[in-house]
């Protein structure tokens, strides 16, 4: 998501990295570097200038001066600095109210605020709550239905309203049929509204007079531009906000409004949105993002996805065959792509991965990559058991009926056999060698990735 | 459910209140006018142009998300034309800049002709939560006023409730809505222009998820539809209106490029540029993927889908 300000920033990097010692002109030359970066980004100004600002401060100061590596000093400051931006620690939501727990979303038109909503209520139904999920959205057609139905699909109560009504008699009725039904929490979503008008923005503060959540949350959408600054600040105005989720960050966003955001409102990012299935909201965590940016690589969430979506078992009994270069076959090859492509592909991998990996792996468009894994899938689908257990039988005639199968060139096949045996070499090298020597050896002998 | 454009009850019959069309943009534009005239308007009151007039001129358009390539484009313009008409005057700084946005731009305002094809396919296409349902909405509405009929195809299959929002949308003005429990996007599409030409329909507009261009599946998905909908009727779609939210910043230019490569993307609609976003990413998608702007969306009442026209859009700007 941060891409392009991860690779500003390490192309600045790699200039400090280059310099013996730190003058105000290279200070300055890098300062220009990262704010272009950070309004590339989407960052809003008064953001990129308060940043820029401390930083420089901090760059000038004696502990970067004094040190041996000023360059690296320089991305220390540079690091600590978006991780304070963004807020520190990881923050979660604060349901300690007399039940139920009255959640506010506010947002504008299509920041995500319905999706979030049954997001949130599935979250918080794993943590043994019992949730209400109300809509009061009665301007956009089956905007409440949309709830109903999510409602539906995560058995979760949804309050029966319906676009006849007034917002605030909704809020009424809701609240007095929570108290009776004894739910734990009522997550209360609200039409999406511009913060200049009026009308609208009144609406939403007298619900909130009338509703007194102990969380208002405000939608944005990760992809937003300079403007997050305005609509922030309008509805932090109008609303005592008491913290932010960002919506749409699985897309490619730079997702610069989110350090705007929570500069503007000071509200922390309790939660990200990073799919548009109903289990795709995490926790927010300011350190991971702005290690990411630097190019240090997102390795945290990185092992996260692999945990979730990894068999374990599996994945062990693979990394002993790796381990041992012994016994590796088509079949352990498969079984290895299906779990890259379970953790999102090769671009979703190369997107966590530090700078450096994903500089070696520069020229590999991910979708060519993810393109070939499928191929080389089909090509070993086209093999039998045997096959694939002891490639070595393939030959010519075996070849020509395997490519048939797949639908691709004999020749494919045989280079599929080839990377093959590269890779198996490359196992022995990695039992006798170590990680370093792989790595180096992997270059240019993965699929795609030439 | 029936006020779907809120505000405003009496929306089917606008033409009551008809105010102009430039009127009504400049309503609509007036935040952004304020935000960037505001800024212009110090800068511009005369005095001698100096590097600092450039440097403040580069961060207001930054921060129009205008876009760093298109900034400096725009400079180097505006520069050259100083230099050579030997403008010495801050003020006049301004009319070049316009002239040199005008220019960026005005090859991009072609309106979209459904004549020539019956039925007329407009597939729509974007981000989640761009707006494509609301513009198929707005868009339907302004074809039948123009004695077109209509055919809606609900090819949101995903997200919940989207069927019931075209179908709500569909029935209060009479525009039949062709949509299946569940199923396939593509099956839903190309029934519905097998439907239409069997009715003898002028233009179907088939709306599709909302997908992010890094979701690859999503995106081979979208492809499908648009292959499918050329077996239904060879040609078609005639015209693949990609949705953009004026809110997003320079991922607008992203979404324009990826959406493009899958789809070959023939213009574009800009929607809610009745709030403070500035909608200066246009002139970002200008310099990197030029392609036709068919509509801009200047508010939430159902007339509020205009033309784009790239000298009033730009003079409305610096009104």
């Amino acid at each position: 998501m941060f891409d392009n300000l991860t690779g500003r920033l390490a192309g600045v990097i790699k200039n400090l990295r280059g310099q013996a010692r730190l003058t105000e002109e290279n200070i300055q030359d890098a300062m220009r570097e990262v704010r272009m970066a950070l309004l590339e980004a989407d960052v809003a100004l008064p953001v990129v200038k308060d940043f820029i600002a401390h930083v420089k401060e901090r760059a000038q100061g004696r502990e970067v001066l004094q040190s041996l590596t000023p360059g690296q000093a320089v991305i220390q400051v540079v690091h600590e600095e978006l991780t304070k931006l963004m807020g520190g620690g990881t923050a979660s939501l604060n349901l300690a109210a007399v039940p139920p727990a009255i959640i506010l979303m506010s947002g504008l038109q299509g920041s995500g605020k319905t999706t979030t909503s049954a997001k949130l209520a599935r979250l918080l139904k794993e943590q043994k709550k019992k949730v209400l999920l109300v809509s009061a959205d009665v301007y956009r057609p089956a905007a409440i239905e949309q709830l109903k139905t999510l409602g539906q699909q995560l058995e979760i109560d949804c309050f029966d309203s319906n676009a006849g009504q007034k917002p605030a008699d909704i809020a009424r009725d809701a609240l007095d049929y929570a108290k009776r039904h004894f739910h734990d929490v009522m997550i209360f979503d609200t039409a999406g509204r511009l913060a200049i008008d009026d009308a609208m923005m009144d609406e939403i503060r007298q619900l909130h007079a009338q509703l007194n959540p102990i969380e208002t949350l405000f939608v944005v959408d990760a992809m937003q531009g300079q403007d997050a600054v305005n609509t922030a600040r309008a509805f932090n105005e109008v609303l005592p906000l008491t913290g932010v989720i960002l919506t749409k960050l699985d897309g490619d966003a730079r997702g610069g409004a989110a350090l705007s955001v929570r500069h503007i409102t000071g509200c922390p990012i309790k939660y990200v949105g990073v799919s548009e299935k109903v289990d795709g909201l995490e926790p927010f965590h300011p350190e991971r993002m702005a290690s990411r940016i630097l190019g240090m690589g997102d390795v945290l969430s990185l092992i996260e996805q692999a945990q979730k979506n990894v068999d374990i078992d599996e994945a062990r009994k693979l990394a002993e065959k790796v381990k041992s270069g012994k016994n590796f076959d088509l079949e352990d090859f498969k079984a290895q792509m299906q779990q890259m492509r379970k953790m999102g592909g090769v671009g979703a991998l190369m997107d966590k991965m530090p700078a450096q990996v994903a500089g070696m792996a520069a020229g590999m468009s991910s979708e060519a990559g993810d393109k070939a894994m499928s191929r080389i899938e089909g090509i070993i689908n086209s093999m039998t058991p045997l096959e694939r257990r002891k490639p070595e039988l393939i030959k010519a005639s075996r070849k020509r009926r395997i490519a048939t199968g797949a639908g691709v060139q004999v020749q494919e096949v045989n280079r599929l056999l080839n990377q093959f045996e590269e890779m198996q070499k490359m196992m022995k090298m990695f039992s006798k060698g170590g990680m370093a020597k792989m790595m180096r050896a992997m270059a240019g002998r993965f699929p795609g990735m030439r | 459910m029936l006020n779907f454009f809120k505000k405003n009850p009496e929306a089917a019959q606008p033409e009551e209140r008809s105010p102009t069309w430039a009127e009504r943009l400049k309503q609509g534009l007036t935040r952004t006018r304020k935000q960037i005239t505001g800024q212009f308007d110090a800068l511009f009151s005369g005095g001698k142009i100096d590097e600092d007039v450039y440097e403040e001129l580069e961060t207001i358009l930054l921060t129009s998300d205008v876009g760093i390539s298109a900034t400096q484009a725009l400079l180097e313009e505006v520069r050259k034309e100083v230099k050579r008409q030997s403008l010495d005057d801050t003020t006049q700084l301004r009319e070049a800049l316009k002239e040199a946005l005008i220019k960026l731009l005005e090859p991009l305002a072609q309106p979209l002709d459904t004549a020539g094809h019956q039925p007329y396919v407009i597939m729509l296409a974007g981000v989640n939560g761009a707006g494509k349902t609301t513009t198929i909405g707005k868009l339907a509405w302004s074809l039948q006023r123009q004695g077109k009929s209509v055919l809606i195809a609900a090819g949101d299959t995903f997200r919940a409730a989207a069927r019931e929002q075209l179908q709500a949308w569909g029935e209060r003005n009479d525009v039949h809505v062709i949509a299946q429990e569940g199923g396939d996007p593509a099956a839903v599409i190309f029934d519905a222009v097998n439907s239409a030409k069997a009715r003898g329909i002028d233009v179907v507009l088939a709306d599709t998820a909302g997908r992010l261009p890094t979701q690859l599946n999503l995106m081979e998905e979208i492809r499908k539809v648009h292959r499918v909908i050329g077996k239904a009727l060879p040609g078609a779609p005639h015209e693949v209106l990609l949705v953009l939210d004026a809110n997003t910043g320079q991922n607008a230019v992203t979404q324009v490029k990826a959406f493009d490569d899958a789809l070959k993307v023939t213009g574009l609609a800009l929607t809610k540029l009745d709030g403070t976003a500035k909608g200066g990413v246009i002139a970002a998608i200008a310099k990197e993927r030029p392609i036709p702007i068919r509509f801009i969306g200047v508010g939430e009442q159902i007339d509020d889908l205009q033309i784009f026209n790239a000298r009033e859009f730009v003079e409305a700007l610096f009104a």
